[in-house]
């Protein structure tokens, strides 16, 4: 039997009897023809399915979008049933006049008859045909506008819960429960209730009283989340990669604090002279500057193992890469030869690589090449850290955010300093604590006495 | 620079249109309405046409919106952005990319390009009557404009320049239907940017039909953006019979528009905008210059939902390590198609790489080609 999809009269059962036939086994079959809704346009194309085959669609759920003629139109579905066949696929051209999806509609549910006959019975069609609540139309599917005409309750005096104030099953179900005072079981098992556990029973009431006290049935508790599997792909894919690479690192961790107030101040002092050249000035070029020159001294932490691990390469370049935070993750953008670049040189590079990597256009060559990493981790927050290092590099160094603590000065009194806590990695295949320590005691010495690294700036 | 300047005195000497923010707009009475945003921002006023669409009540009444964007190129929902613009030039320029859910084709928004959408229940669904209250609108206020309506709705001014193009949504009980109208946008980033440079894209999306535009400007420069909301507002007034009164709307409140701030974060997701794009494949093929030689690089992709299905990338043998080469398609497989994905990608496959200087200037090469495709 075809329904065309804008005929109304599929919806009046009042005048009607509605025959279906059924036989043990199958059950009876619904097509949906997508009717010529554009009177001058022969071709639909069909766009996008929002359901697949084996899905239970409702009344008004949508089934596909379509697009002709300039126009995307959705079509959604006049019954409840399961999908069975998408005439389409994504993107073919569907024909005006021809099947779009078959739906199967269960005839009847549980007790399957020969014939089942559906007669309204005779009081108040209208009600049952034109629900108006508040000048709304009430949506109901005929499953449910059966079940309330088999109980004689108007729909009109139930409240729906679903899309659109759809009536549900359930609310019809609710109705029952609040004319009744039944609480209706989720099964006919549980009518019985089981006792209740000591601790939680209710106090008995005194002997004279003839009430009882309500116990409350325990449910169990339903969620009805589902997990969420997604494939790792691209850029995390690579990530998968590189990080399990970098365990195979035997990695040591070295962690001090750096009193910062003078640095601090510093800053303070060049951030409007850097902003008339129009950059902005952070804490990182210090970090960054002070870290090459410790590299200076200490060149094996700016060095690579290769693969054998037969021989060390010490890299002439200092790229000093600074871990970002972008929508994809963690990218690592290097500023190149830092050895050659003044404070505010490298500033100005970062300016330019923050902006590039918050608009996702950060190049191949600012992506490769690095030699040495920090992560000011910090920004976000945080004191310690445990950072991985970088395969082919050799060293890291996690920066935590700076806080104001009370330290003691030479003099014995308790001062405001502004203290930042930096947690080193390296490869303790090729860099020993010794040599971590005393890199990292003189970029300490850097940075908490600014004017000692224009002893040995280059 | 949101905010639309004071009302002014119409030339036929009627009253003003007035225009004040009104935060009830839900309630005004039933016949029809005239709202405008107060943003310029693409992706919340698209948000203000889904809303509308989803959660207002029709029936008895019909809206008119009124919008302007700063520069955005918009696709319909059936469209590929590959095939129909340059989204490098646009990254580069900062132009913002969106999808609209109408069909259709591609255009370019400027500030000197409005928008109107007409809103109705689906059975009162009616381009060719709105676009002729456009016509009228503007030949009400420039006799002498010779444009007309065609039957693909379009406006063309003198029968040779499109002024204005139309799309349309078609939902269960309600319908819009949206036009651009050049009023003065740039032309000349428009006609760059909706030129699409990616060769050897094969696929079934909608492709946009080309035609030479104008703006109103050109043809009398007295004319502004404003005149032309404001004549088009007086005669859906004076058609629906309602006051001549515009609602200014903020398309991030919530208070007016509960769930607005949803719709727009979605229609800025990288899924919406890039992976409603229908399957498509890539074939081409591209030269790279590499110290003294010339390479012949053949590539194949297949992408759905905007990421690659399949690679293949035919270089010369032994230019780089077979391993690497299988290593960059394994990874590119499942990737999205996008530039910035592939770069990230690559450059932390590199470091799995032996550290040779020229594997890896190879290397940047042949990845930094591949992204020009994308």
């Amino acid at each position: 039997k075809y329904v065309c999809v804008f005929d109304k009269s599929a919806f009046k059962f009042s005048h009607q009897q509605r025959l279906f036939r059924t036989s043990a086994g199958n059950l009876f079959h619904n097509k949906i023809i997508l009717f010529c809704y554009f009177m001058n346009v022969m071709l639909e194309t069909c766009v996008y399915w929002y359901i697949k085959e084996g899905d239970s669609v409702s009344q008004f759920d949508s089934i596909c979008e379509v697009q002709s003629d300039k126009a995307s139109v959705t079509i959604t579905s006049r019954y409840d049933g399961i999908i069975r066949k998408l005439h389409y696929n994504l993107d073919e051209i569907a024909y005006v006049g021809k099947p779009l999806v078959d739906i199967e509609i269960d005839a009847s549910k549980g007790v399957a008859p020969e014939e089942d006959v559906v007669e309204t019975p005779a009081m108040s069609h209208e009600e049952h045909t034109h629900q108006e609540i508040k000048g709304h139309k009430t949506l109901a599917t005929p499953a449910v506008r059966r079940l309330a005409m088999e109980n004689n309750i108007k729909l009109s005096e139930v409240v729906g819960t679903g899309k659109d104030n759809r009536i549900l099953k359930e609310d019809i179900l609710n109705y029952l429960a609040k004319q009744t005072g039944a609480i209706l079981p989720p099964s006919p098992k549980a009518e019985i209730i089981p006792p209740l556990p000591k601790s939680e029973t209710v106090p008995a009431a005194p002997k004279d009283k003839a009430r009882k006290i309500p116990v409350p049935v325990s449910r169990p508790i339903v969620f009805s989340g589902k997990d969420k599997t997604e494939p790792i792909t691209g850029f995390h894919k690579a990530m998968v990669k590189t990080m399990s690479a970098a365990l195979k690192i035997p990695h040591f961790g070295y962690c001090d604090e750096i009193d910062l107030t003078q640095l601090v101040q510093l800053r303070e002092e060049m951030k409007p002279l850097a902003q008339i050249r129009g950059i902005k000035l952070s804490f990182m070029p210090f970090f960054i500057k002070a870290a090459s020159l410790g590299l200076l001294q200490y060149p094996i932490l700016n060095a690579s193992l290769d693969e054998s691990c037969q021989n060390v390469t010490y890299k002439a370049s200092h790229n000093i890469g600074v871990a970002m935070d972008t929508e994809q993750g963690l990218i690592v953008p290097n500023v190149k030869n830092v050895q050659v670049c003044s404070v505010f040189e490298i500033a100005s590079e970062l300016n330019r690589l923050q902006a590039l990597g918050s608009a996702g256009q950060l190049g191949t060559s600012d992506l490769t090449g690095g030699t040495f990493t920090l992560s000011n981790i910090g920004t976000i927050g945080g004191t310690y850290a445990k950072p991985v290092i970088l395969p082919p590099e050799v060293a890291i160094g996690a920066l935590g955010k700076i806080q104001i603590l009370p330290r003691f000065n030479g003099k014995g009194e308790v001062f405001k300093a502004q203290i930042m806590n930096v947690s080193w990695s390296a490869d303790h295949r090729i860099i020993d604590g010794a040599t971590m320590a005393r890199f990292s005691n003189l970029w300490k010495s850097y940075l908490e006495n600014p004017a000692s690294m224009l002893l040995d700036l280059k | 620079a949101l905010l639309p300047s004071p009302p002014r005195r119409e030339r036929r000497g009627l009253s003003c249109i007035l225009r004040t923010p009104k935060a009830g707009f839900r309630d005004t009475a039933s016949g029809g309405l005239i709202i405008q945003s107060i943003s310029n921002d693409v992706y919340h006023n698209l948000a203000v046409e889904d809303w509308i669409h989803d959660h207002m009540n029709l029936e008895n009444r019909q809206i008119l919106f009124l919008w302007r964007n700063s520069p955005a190129v918009v696709i319909g929902r059936h469209q590929n952005p590959w095939q129909e613009c340059n989204l490098k030039l646009m990254r580069q320029k900062n132009i913002k990319l969106a999808r609209r859910r109408s069909g259709g084709g591609t255009v370019y928004h400027d500030l000197g390009n409005i928008n109107l959408t007409f809103f109705t229940t689906r059975k009162k669904y009616e381009r060719m009557e709105n676009l002729k209250l456009v016509v009228k609108a503007l030949k009400a206020l420039r006799p002498q404009l010779n444009i007309h309506v065609t039957d693909r709705y379009d406006i063309l001014l003198d029968r040779q320049y499109k002024i204005s193009g139309t799309a349309a949504k078609l939902g269960r009980t309600t319908a819009y239907h949206h036009c651009t109208l050049l009023c003065n946008a740039d032309k000349f980033v428009l006609s760059d940017v909706l030129k699409s440079p990616y060769k050897g894209l094969k696929s079934n999306a909608t492709p946009s039909v080309p035609a030479s535009v104008k703006n109103l400007f050109e043809e009398d420069p007295s004319l502004t953006c404003e005149m032309l909301l404001d004549a088009i507002a007086e005669e859906y007034a004076m058609q629906h019979q309602i006051d001549h009164h515009i609602t200014l709307i903020n398309p991030t409140d919530e208070t007016v528009l509960p769930g607005i701030n949803n719709k727009s974060k979605e229609l800025q997701t990288w899924e919406w905008i890039y992976g409603k794009t229908p399957k498509f494949s890539v074939s081409t093929c591209f030269n790279m210059f590499y110290k003294d030689s010339v390479l012949d690089v053949k590539v194949d992709m297949d992408v759905k939902h905007g990421r690659i299905e399949a690679c293949n990338i035919d270089l010369p043998e032994e230019w780089l390590p077979p391993a690497l080469c299988s290593e960059l398609v394994k990874s590119l497989s499942g990737s999205k198609f996008c530039p910035n994905e592939t770069t990230a990608l690559s450059s932390t496959l590199l470091r799995m790489c032996p550290q040779d200087d020229e594997l890896h200037s190879k290397w940047n090469l042949l990845c930094e080609n591949m992204t020009m495709l994308m």
